[in-house]
């Protein structure tokens, strides 16, 4: 289980607060898609519960453990999938899965043989040995994903893991995070693609201005909000339909 | 342990993969320690071997000017090229024909015969009893003056070294006036011998050693250790540019996330690097040894030394590490970590006596000097190559490179811990 505890963030410099006295509790075996405008704190809240930034204020749990006391221990048990291909390039497929896996205590054959089955499942077993560089995005997407997973990771967090690649890479992609699922792994994923959030989450928590402003299974929101006929209806009529650039 | 294994051979594929990246860590400190090699090597050979061209301006057509063309002759240094005047000879050094002009004025023999008999005839009215002997008026002549026109790009060290050497020659010409002056006037036989005039004063260069058998330092034994060094601290350049593409690649943000330490990826790149700079280190003798004598450079020697050699190398190459660690971890861009790391190599190369001896530098930057890791480094890398140092001798040196290299590495890691804090 997630426990979140009134947690903020404030980039150094900053107006305003990213995140800002965020609660939250998130069961295990959920799909919890995090939704939000552009600049809404998604990124930031996924960043401070994978260990990537330090919340300004505030505290939260997974599983019972925290960073400051048990590091290692609780990134053992989670994985991250980040938005930008965290890959090195110029190593293979296999060459960046074997190094990620080790990075995690996996090791000899085993490590091999989870290597195999993922690549076998993502469909790129004969792509394993070419280099990164010659990968298309969904390709790398796929790749991605599966170096965040390779040690069964209790709570998975996505930020974006199919933005930018093919109808059918998302639907491998989709369709092993629901295996991965189904096999006890907690699921908190950000996603444009509000279609997609629909369908794939048990529950959705919509965010601006870094408070969460909407929170529930994705057909009781659907209901409860007058002229909504999905979940982007429900979203547009929570966060407005105002341009959200800034720099 | 086998965090730190899959670390480093991760790092060994990216360096290997990286063709380009590989010529630049092998082939650029090559090439560099050959070109600078025979260029001291023929700068050397230059001063000794090779004939500059030079002007001069013969307005005296005395036996003075016929003297000094002949001395510059005999030197063997100059290939003498005659000019008609002082505004010729000022002009063809000008537009950077010549290197050098030398004029010799009018009336230089005469006036220096009369200047030097005048003299001589003093002296020795001194020692004699006849009171009329002394000569009552004296000649008042202005100091003769040799104009040297140099050309402006001439370096000062050049400049210094021909106006020694032509100093040298007139020095002699003069001495030689005054002994002929003596000997007409103590004696009628000119073929007697009242001076020995051969050189009474010789120089024998010695190099102290320990051992019997010295090593006579050449171009090679001194420009080997030094580029090398500064070949060895070059890898700092790939090291953090290897670590600034992991920050952009997002590479490293997946590190931060998994249970690893930033120690153990900051090993695997250590182990890696310091491989590299040892085979760079190879790489740099095999051609003094085998590729230097074939194209006419001197020979390195390296008997009896190459495994203090590469214990020092060892300690360069980790102080080198250490500092790569460290440019990484803070630079965030690569225009931030080449740049950086190129000219800070070359202040620490330049400051470490690399170009110039330190005991040349003025008192401030010898101080400095003490605080450049490419000094202790070279220091130790003399002391083995040039002074048949032992271990023990070279532990100060190479023990302060390990610290470099402990601390800039326990900077990079408390700096990374202190950023990425949660």
């Amino acid at each position: 289980m997630i426990q979140i505890n009134e947690l903020s963030k404030k980039y150094k410099g900053a107006d305003d607060f990213s995140v800002r006295d965020l609660n939250l509790t998130i069961e295990n075996g959920e799909i919890f898609g995090l939704l939000g405008p552009n600049g809404a704190g998604k990124t930031t809240l996924i960043s401070m519960l994978s260990s990537l930034l330090k919340p300004t204020s505030g505290h939260f749990t997974i599983d019972g453990l925290n960073y400051k006391d048990n590091k290692n221990q609780l990134k053992q048990l989670i994985g991250i999938v980040p938005q930008e291909y965290a890959l090195y390039p110029s190593l293979t497929a296999y060459e960046n899965l074997m190094y990620f896996g080790s990075m995690y205590g996996l090791k000899g054959q085993s490590l091999k043989d989870d290597v195999n089955t993922h690549l076998e499942a993502m469909g790129l077993a004969k792509f394993a040995h070419k280099k990164i560089d010659a990968f298309s995005g969904g390709m790398k997407r796929r790749i991605n994903l599966i170096s965040s997973i390779l040690h069964n990771p209790k709570v998975l967090f996505l930020d974006e893991p199919t933005v930018g690649v093919d109808v059918q890479s998302k639907n491998v992609i989709m369709a092993h995070l629901k295996e991965l699922n189904t096999a006890g792994t907690t699921i908190i994923y950000t996603s444009h693609h509000l279609n997609e959030a629909e369908k794939f989450c048990t529950r959705v928590g919509i965010i601006d201005h870094g408070t969460l402003i909407c929170l529930g299974k994705p057909q009781e929101l659907i209901a409860q909000e007058e002229n909504a006929e999905n979940l982007e209806g429900v979203f547009l009529a929570k966060t407005g339909k105002a341009l959200r650039d800034h720099a | 342990m086998h965090k730190l294994w899959a670390s480093t051979y991760k790092e060994f594929l990216l360096v290997t993969r990286d063709l380009g990246g590989l010529a630049v860590l092998f082939l650029m400190p090559l090439l560099l320690v050959i070109v600078i090699t025979t260029i001291q090597d023929n700068s050397f050979k230059s001063i000794k071997e090779t004939k500059l061209p030079i002007l001069l301006v013969d307005m005296d057509k005395g036996k003075v000017s016929e003297d000094i063309l002949k001395s510059l002759a005999d030197s063997k240094l100059f290939q003498v090229d005659m000019a008609a005047s002082d505004e010729e000879a000022k002009q063809q050094v000008l537009k950077g024909d010549y290197q050098l002009a030398i004029v010799i004025p009018e009336n230089l023999s005469s006036d220096l015969q009369i200047k030097i008999n005048e003299n001589v005839d003093g002296i020795l009215s001194k020692f004699s009893d006849n009171e009329e002997s002394i000569p009552e008026v004296k000649s008042k002549m202005m100091p003769k003056e040799v104009k040297l026109y140099f050309d402006p790009a001439t370096q000062q060290s050049f400049k210094s070294s021909v106006r020694s050497n032509i100093d040298k020659m007139i020095s002699k010409i003069e001495t030689e006036t005054i002994y002929t002056a003596f000997q007409e006037q103590l004696t009628d036989d000119p073929s007697e011998d009242i001076f020995e005039t051969e050189k009474f004063i010789t120089f024998t260069e010695i190099v102290p050693s320990k051992y019997k058998e010295a090593l006579i330092p050449n171009s090679t034994q001194h420009n080997i250790p030094a580029w090398t060094l500064f070949a060895i601290f070059f890898i700092i350049l790939p090291l953090a540019i290897n670590m600034v593409k992991e920050k952009n690649q997002g590479t490293f943000v997946r590190l931060r996330t998994n249970p690893v330490s930033y120690a153990t990826v900051l090993g695997g790149k250590t182990i890696v690097f310091l491989v590299v700079s040892l085979v760079q280190f190879a790489l740099m003798l095999a051609v003094g040894i085998f590729l230097f004598p074939l194209i006419g450079l001197p020979k390195l020697d390296v008997t009896g030394r190459l495994p203090l050699l590469f214990v020092v190398a060892f300690f360069a190459g980790l102080a080198a590490v250490g500092l790569g660690l460290l440019l990484g971890t803070i630079a965030k861009t690569q225009e931030q970590s080449a740049p950086f790391g190129a000219t800070f190599v070359v202040i620490l190369a330049a400051i470490g006596g690399v170009w110039v001896p330190v005991f040349a530098m003025p008192k401030f930057m010898q101080v400095l000097s003490n605080l450049s890791p490419m000094n202790w480094g070279l220091s130790a890398f003399y002391d083995v190559f040039l002074r048949n140092a032992t271990f023990v001798e070279i532990i100060p040196e190479i023990s302060l490179l390990l610290i470099f290299f402990v601390v800039t590495t326990l900077i990079a890691i408390i700096y990374n811990e202190r950023k990425n804090a949660v």
